[in-house]
């Protein structure tokens, strides 16, 4: 108990000092306006990486569809701040933005999760797959206004949404969703970095997160203990994909122009976080959340080695990979840690 | 009134009758033991009591509630937990935590308490560990609550399985092969747990074993089971001194 307290202390901790000194990188215009804008992407990703490491490495159940999650999450609320913007406070309306956004996504997270987490194998991971390709080909074809007299919603074109002149397009088809207010920052995307942690984190070390894993350790033996398999499963799953969604949220504030595009929302997506989660350790979160951040800018931070940036991010992904999950280098890194705290208490002694 | 009452038990697979008119009366308090030789249907018998087969025919009661056909999580809910004959921990949780898992049912706090660490969460947190670590005393595992349960040694593993079963407070213990894989020693300790746990908590067991030592040993009564039915039941002692039961394990 006191362990785990204090591993998710110190995983806050990181966060914050990381964000700290990113701060004042960026106050004291030691960082190109590149790397600005490579920080709340950088922290997005991290916070959808936290949420399929809770779908991946805690529940057991293999997502290949995180980012149509994310999609959901991105288009409902920009379409809430749209609506809404001007006629309340910036503040309140990106709070209402990103809770609608978060609970479009569960929704969206729930009515997968009844047909198909009652079954047991690897349905999950195709229907999610097949669901990310369908909520992106979906958006890409809706047209959606709102004027005096309501909403107004086509597949065909924008001039088939009849709009008054007083109307508005929402949804422009495969042009996307334009003019969403830029509210996320570096500041926004860390706190609800941080609130993703606090309750992931929380919920592992809670009754609800026990019974979770107790499902991806032993289906069998957590039915014979009394546990209600379909009921944590669907908890876990809905949690993943909520905050998958409050990633989405920092994403469609952030873009001038949100396009459902395979881009920012397709299978490579969902295959990239995936990445992240595998190489930070599955069922690690801190590490989920650092192997995103280190893995999203190594290519764009490489941009200027040209013809040897992959080279080098594919060397980057097989060292993780050998440092995360070989035992011989697992057990010295252990010690290592072992003894560097023990010479660090002696010194504090 | 017993405690667990089964009557005309079947189940078929394909055109195999697994188990074919089995019937078990236990009163309270009893140590039962089931035996017969590979494949006669033992580990079947579990299965059906604990929902994980549905019977094709027959009735199970426990504690004079009727309880056929109920899934797997109700009938813990119900009153039986089992262990496995292949041992199935929760490997990759902490000791106490696998007694926790058992311990869920009779601690309660909502999901936004489980997130935000809030309302009930501490308190109820704090007397689940404290049940836990009772538990664990009396299978002497207090040292290794923080071990992974995947790092124990086997005899202890065997332990943490009865102890977490017994964590859900059921009514009647199921133990499948519970010294399956034992050395003598570890056989002669498991022997002292069992009795351990029907004095300390006034535990109705049925236990599937084949170590012939362990069963005359603890064991009040018999039932033998060969190709799916019954061929004796009664005390151990003149269960195992049936011809039958002697042509049924070792040959003529």
């Amino acid at each position: 108990m006191r362990k785990t307290q204090k591993k998710t202390l110190i995983t806050y901790a990181i966060v914050i000092i990381a964000y700290i000194i990113l701060e004042i990188f960026m106050k004291a215009g030691l960082m190109s306006s590149h790397l600005k804008g490579l920080l709340v992407p950088m922290v997005y990703y991290a916070i959808a990486a936290v949420a399929l490491n809770l779908c991946v490495g805690i529940l057991g159940e293999l997502s290949l569809g995180h980012a149509g999650f994310m999609c959901v999450g991105a288009f409902s609320s920009a379409i809430v701040s749209q609506l809404l913007s001007g006629a309340i406070p910036d503040a309140l309306r990106f709070i209402l933005a990103l809770i609608i956004g978060v609970v479009i996504s569960a929704l969206f997270g729930m009515l997968i999760g009844i047909p198909v987490l009652r079954l047991n194998g690897d349905y999950l991971a195709i229907v999610t797959l097949a669901f990310g390709e369908i909520i992106k080909n979906i958006l890409n074809s809706i047209y959606l206004g709102v004027d005096s007299a309501g909403v107004h919603l086509s597949l065909k074109s924008q001039m088939a949404l009849g709009l008054a002149d007083d109307g508005k397009v929402l949804i422009n088809g495969a042009m996307g969703i334009t003019g969403t207010p830029q509210d996320s920052n570096f500041t926004i995307a860390i706190v609800v970095l941080l609130i993703s942690l606090f309750i992931v984190q929380n919920m592992i070390d809670s009754r609800d997160g026990r019974a979770i894993m107790s499902i991806r350790d032993n289906r069998i033996a957590s039915e014979s203990v009394g546990i209600n398999i379909t009921k944590y499963k669907m908890t876990g799953f809905v949690v993943s994909a909520a905050i998958a969604g409050a990633a989405g949220v920092l994403f469609s504030h952030n873009i001038a122009t949100m396009q459902a595009t395979s881009q920012y929302f397709g299978y490579n997506v969902s295959i990239m976080i995936l990445v992240y989660v595998v190489l930070g350790g599955i069922g690690n979160i801190r590490g989920s959340v650092i192997a995103a951040c280190i893995l999203y800018l190594l290519p764009e931070l490489l941009r200027g080695l040209n013809k040897y940036r992959m080279l080098i991010y594919s060397i980057v992904l097989i060292v993780m990979m050998i440092i995360n999950w070989s035992p011989a280098l697992r057990d010295k890194r252990d010690k290592l840690r072992k003894k560097l705290m023990k010479g660090a208490g002696h010194g504090a002694a | 009134m017993a405690l667990l009452e089964v009557t005309n038990l079947s189940i078929t697979f394909g055109g195999l009758r697994a188990v074919d008119n089995f019937n078990l009366t236990m009163e309270k308090g009893e140590l039962y033991g089931l035996i017969g030789p590979n494949g006669a249907g033992k580990t079947t018998v579990f299965n059906l009591l604990t929902g994980v087969y549905k019977a094709d025919e027959g009735l199970i009661k426990l504690d004079g509630l009727d309880i056929t056909g109920h899934r797997t999580a109700e009938i813990d809910r119900d009153g039986i937990a089992r262990t496995f004959q292949n041992i199935r921990l929760f490997k990759d949780l902490p000791v106490i935590d696998n007694v926790k898992v058992g311990l869920h049912n009779q601690f309660n706090y909502s999901t936004a308490e489980s997130m935000l660490h809030c309302g009930r969460y501490h308190k109820v947190e704090k007397e689940m560990d404290e049940e836990a670590m009772k538990l664990l005393g009396v299978f002497d595992l207090d040292k290794e609550r923080d071990y992974l349960s995947a790092n124990l040694p086997y005899g202890k593993q065997r332990k943490l399985e009865i102890a977490r079963a017994m964590a859900t407070k059921p009514k009647l213990l199921l133990l499948d092969e519970p010294a399956a894989g034992m050395n003598p020693n570890e056989t002669a300790e498991l022997m002292e747990t069992i009795q351990l746990i029907r004095d300390k908590f006034d535990m109705t067991i049925l236990l599937i074993e084949h170590d012939m030592k362990l069963v005359s040993g603890i064991c009040e009564k018999l039932t033998v089971l060969n190709f799916g039915r019954i061929l004796a039941h009664g005390d151990t002692k003149d269960v195992l001194a049936n011809p039958e039961v002697i042509k049924a394990y070792i040959g003529e």
